[in-house]
């Protein structure tokens, strides 16, 4: 398969693009929740919207009421998603969470929400400030029919107001996977707002009871959910962290052309134009290997674990520098509320955070490596 | 698709009756690349089997044309051969300025005859190219140079010096810029000229590199007489086949990014990170960027072969893929210590770790500076204000 857009997928784009630019754009989206103070961050008539769009259904299979498509395709609406910085459950509902519950029970009680725009949710992985899902210490011990949880997570994206929320939790037979529905008893639930306006939350369990049937996947047997959520978080994570870099660096390339100083543009000075270039390398260099472990991943390829952490810490990196050299070559205007570009570096931000940075991808990669 | 699997196939069956054992061993040093010529020099048998082999079926150029010696491949079986000959780790069978710079440019601006004479001993292997591009004077201001062709008639008159020519010294004929028209603006009176290099008054002079090797030279032109009908496209035009030349050279060495067949540095390092944290986690942000350059160079081609390739990219991908490649020494050195100073020693097989990473130091310097390819981005891709 070559490694570029084919025509359909290419007509999906130029779809996505419109939809993003006119509904999902910063002052109708971002900035009106942000700015009415909202507290869960994002649309739901947008979120319906989507689904209206078929967005919600693409990685869902066709027997399910779904599209059948792959992460390719998952990602052309992630990449319009950060090129606006439209907040939208997208992400972790429609992508990780149907990845993860694909195939079991789960499909049939929560996939008909998602594909109609109501359902949120949510994905309950971190103990502390940094992702290290191999060190997940949350208890879950048996109790009467099913289990009693115990511990707490945070960065749970839009777990303030999810309708579920996948939650990892180690039993005694291993790391488990739960679907918890919202208002669970001892559940504590802080709805946290992030840099980037977008709400995270904290959560407390308080031995939660949940019923066997609960569980997705095997008891014991989560890692295997568990990496399929990650996978497909990380990679949309990814295409969406491409689409905030590329907005990003076609904002200041645009401001280079139209800035005076000195009696010329400032894109005349080759010591910007030298770092746009450099910019513009890198993000394409991480286009590519954004596509490519889409489509790795698509496939069900061996190599697509190497190159999903290749292509989230590249993707991470690439646009944190059009971020930062976004608001550098803006100048002081760049600092300001007023202007679009800082709203991106907090985004940026944000979503390197988000299933893991570029370090720990490149750690990650290493010890795949065997070093 | 079923025809693809089928090619696949046959691809993978013949190469496994054809590749010698030996030539699917990784390169270890130059002297195992065989570049042909009218006198090859051949490391083994088995280089020469796999370059005879490969040559009759066309595959030394498989996407060329049949008809001037090319597999007459279709760019989605090309890449299917070149994925199973990565699979068995087959190594390229000839290197060649031809295949990577002139072929492509006469492919476009040569005439019918011109091809039917010159490509198909490119595409066996028989005659070894070289580059006259650069000289004193004009490096990165390529076009400002002043070596002469006179038109005397049935011939050209050249006089002149090139300078950081590749393997002057061991090629059978050369592709030079001469400038034609001294009286026109720079750009508009240079040709592309094509001569042998046993051409009377054609001499070379190796130059002695920091790693203390001579891959390239000086060539001195004096007097040299080329057949008229050795031009390249128009006269005064050779500018256009220049540029479209430079292209090819730069995607060619923008190759040397992806650092051959095993694609974890931290892999092949090993040991020598384990009780080094720090240069540890350098390795793995470097890997990180080669396999992201690893896809972008797959996307490159793709697009390439597709047409869908802005005419710019090939500058990026060769200021990303040598900064990649100089990079990646860097870190070998480090990780070699003190053995990697070693010089001369057997041990150190001749310090081949310490001249290997100063050879790539010119890789961001030849076939157009790194500053030269981010200024070309900044113009023809992103739009920038020229200067």
């Amino acid at each position: 398969m070559p490694l570029y857009l084919t025509d359909d997928q290419a007509m999906l784009r130029d779809t996505a693009r419109a939809f993003m630019a006119e509904e999902g754009a910063i002052a109708k989206q971002l900035r009106h929740w942000r700015d009415i103070g909202c507290k869960d961050g994002f649309g739901h008539a947008l979120w319906r919207r989507f689904a209206e769009m078929g967005f919600n259904g693409i990685l869902v299979d066709e027997a399910d009421g779904g599209l059948g498509l792959g992460h390719v395709e998952a990602g052309i609406v992630l990449e319009e998603i950060g090129r606006n910085l439209t907040p939208s459950p997208f992400l972790v509902t429609a992508v990780a969470f149907v990845s993860a519950v694909k195939g079991t029970p789960h499909a049939a009680r929560w996939l008909p929400g998602v594909l109609a725009g109501e359902t949120v949710a949510a994905l309950a992985i971190d103990e502390g400030p940094k992702h290290r899902p191999e060190a997940i210490a949350m208890r879950a011990e048996r109790a009467g029919n099913g289990f009693r949880l115990n511990g707490a997570k945070q960065f749970v994206v839009q777990g303030a107001s999810a309708d579920v929320i996948l939650v990892a939790a180690r039993a005694e037979e291993g790391l488990t996977l739960f679907a918890l529905e919202r208002g669970a008893k001892g559940l504590d639930v802080e709805g946290v707002r992030l840099a980037d306006s977008s709400i995270g939350a904290r959560l407390g369990f308080d031995n939660v009871e949940v019923d066997a049937d609960a569980v997705v996947g095997e008891v014991g047997q989560g890692e295997r959910v568990l990496a399929r959520a990650l996978a497909a978080g990380r990679t949309g994570a990814a295409a969406e962290l491409v689409g905030v870099g590329g907005a990003a660096m076609e904002m200041t390339v645009a401001y280079l052309k139209q800035r005076r100083q000195f009696g010329r543009l400032i894109g005349e000075f080759q010591a910007l134009q030298f770092r746009a270039a450099h910019l513009h390398a890198e993000l394409e260099i991480a286009r590519a290997a954004v596509l490519k472990a889409q489509q790795l991943l698509d496939e069900g390829a061996d190599e697509a674990e190497a190159m999903i952490a290749a292509a989230k810490a590249k993707a991470g990196s690439a646009s944190s520098l059009a971020a930062r050299e976004g608001i550098q070559m803006h100048g002081g205007i760049g600092m300001t509320d007023e202007y679009d570009i800082g709203l991106y570096i907090k985004r940026d931000r944000v979503l390197n955070e988000l299933f893991g940075d570029a370090n720990y991808h490149a750690d990650r990669l290493a010890r795949m490596n065997g070093y | 698709m079923a025809d693809l699997e089928g090619f696949r196939r046959e691809t993978r069956a013949w190469l496994e009756a054809n590749c010698p054992a030996e030539m699917r061993q990784p390169i270890r040093d130059e002297s195992d690349l065989c570049w042909g010529g009218r006198d090859p020099v051949f490391k083994s048998e088995a280089q020469r089997a796999w370059l005879e082999a490969m040559a009759a079926r066309g595959w030394t150029v498989p996407d060329w044309p049949k008809e001037y010696g090319g597999g007459g491949l279709s760019a989605e079986e090309t890449k299917i051969l070149r994925q199973e000959m990565a699979r068995i780790g087959a190594r390229e069978p000839l290197y060649s300025f031809g295949i990577s710079m002139l072929g492509p440019a006469l492919l476009k601006y040569g005439t019918e005859a011109q091809k039917r004479h010159y490509l198909p001993p490119i595409a066996r292997g028989e005659i070894r190219w070289c580059q006259g591009y650069s000289e004193p004077n004009a490096g990165s201001d390529l076009a400002s140079l002043r070596t002469r062709a006179e038109d005397k008639g049935d011939h050209w008159l050249v006089n002149g010096q090139k300078i950081w020519t590749s393997y002057a010294d061991k090629a059978d004929w050369i592709f030079c810029l001469v400038r034609t028209d001294p009286s026109a603006p720079k750009h508009r009176g240079i040709s592309f000229l094509l001569f042998d290099m046993k051409s009377p008054g054609v001499s070379t002079r190796p130059i002695l590199l920091i790693s203390g090797y001579s891959p390239f030279c000086e060539t001195f032109f004096d007097n040299v007489k080329v057949p008229r009908q050795q031009v390249v496209g128009e006269v005064n035009k050779g500018w256009d086949v220049a540029k479209y030349l430079l292209g090819h050279e730069r995607e060619m060495i923008s190759g040397f990014g992806l650092g051959g067949a095993s694609a974890s540095l931290g892999a092949r390092l090993g040991p020598a990170l384990a009780d080094d944290p720090l240069l540890r986690a350098q390795v793995a942000r470097f890997d990180v960027d080669a396999l992201a350059f690893r896809a972008m160079s797959e996307r490159f081609i793709d697009e390439l072969k597709a047409g869908r390739a802005h005419p710019a990219q090939p500058s990026m991908m060769k200021y990303a893929g040598t900064e990649l490649n100089k990079a990646r020494h860097e870190l070998i050195v480090a990780a070699g210590g003190a053995d990697a100073l070693e010089w001369e020693s057997e041990r150190s097989d001749g310090g081949r770790v310490a001249r290997e990473w100063l050879r790539t130091k010119a890789n961001s310097i030849e076939g157009g500076t790194s500053e030269i390819q981010l200024a070309i981005v900044a113009k023809r891709i992103l739009g920038l204000p020229g200067a």
